[in-house]
């Protein structure tokens, strides 16, 4: 039953980032934009707890963390840039 | 219906139920009609999402593991403390940048045309 819901859940996580990459390639706007960029890491770290899970082991969660970690940094970043027009004044 | 199948049924609801709400946020960033009402799909749904995610996983690996696993709730703390911030910086970014929000509807169009 287990295993099953996770091929489901896979299924579910990859349609998703799916969806966040189309508003990542469709704009209308750069915010959007990065928007589906972090959506898309957030998810991203999703799928590596998923298969954390799925081999019954917890290698995957340092690498979860960090991109959980990136996301943050990279869209604080942009957003920082796009309202200042520069990351540290 | 032993011990054993109950909990791995509640593990893989959790787990069904965290990539659910990981689509129902994506959906929300395709189908919503401008910046700041997307910006609602993804900052709350993908919180929930991978929270749920990682406590199906602490308590399998718990359960099932060699010792107790909480090392998965840093992650989900760390998703929770950081996700309004960045929503919030987006959100100003987006008035900085004059980006149009409800102002800009017209009756019965899914997406503001620009």
């Amino acid at each position: 039953m287990l295993s099953a819901a996770i091929q489901v859940a896979y299924a579910l996580l990859g349609l998703s980032i799916a969806l966040a990459a189309y508003r990542l390639l469709r704009g209308p706007d750069v915010v959007d934009r990065v928007l589906a960029l972090d959506t898309m890491y957030v998810n991203s770290a999703a799928l590596l707890v998923l298969y954390g899970l799925e081999l019954g082991r917890d290698h995957y969660y340092e690498a979860a963390l960090v991109i959980a970690m990136l996301g943050f940094v990279t869209t604080v970043v942009l957003a920082k840039f796009l309202t200042r027009g520069d990351v540290i004044e | 219906m032993d011990a054993g199948t109950l909990f791995e049924g509640m593990v893989a609801a959790l787990v069904v139920a965290g990539a659910a709400f990981s689509l129902i946020g994506s959906l929300g960033l395709v189908r919503m009609r401008d910046f700041y009402t997307r910006l609602h799909g993804p900052s709350k749904a993908t919180t929930i999402g991978i929270g749920s995610l990682l406590v199906a996983s602490a308590l399998y690996l718990s359960v099932r593991g060699p010792n107790l696993s909480l090392h998965e709730f840093m992650i989900s703390l760390f998703i929770a403390i950081t996700t309004p911030v960045a929503s919030h910086l987006l959100a100003k970014a987006a008035k900085h940048r004059n980006v149009p929000g409800s102002e800009a509807w017209t009756p019965g169009d899914q997406e503001r045309k620009r």
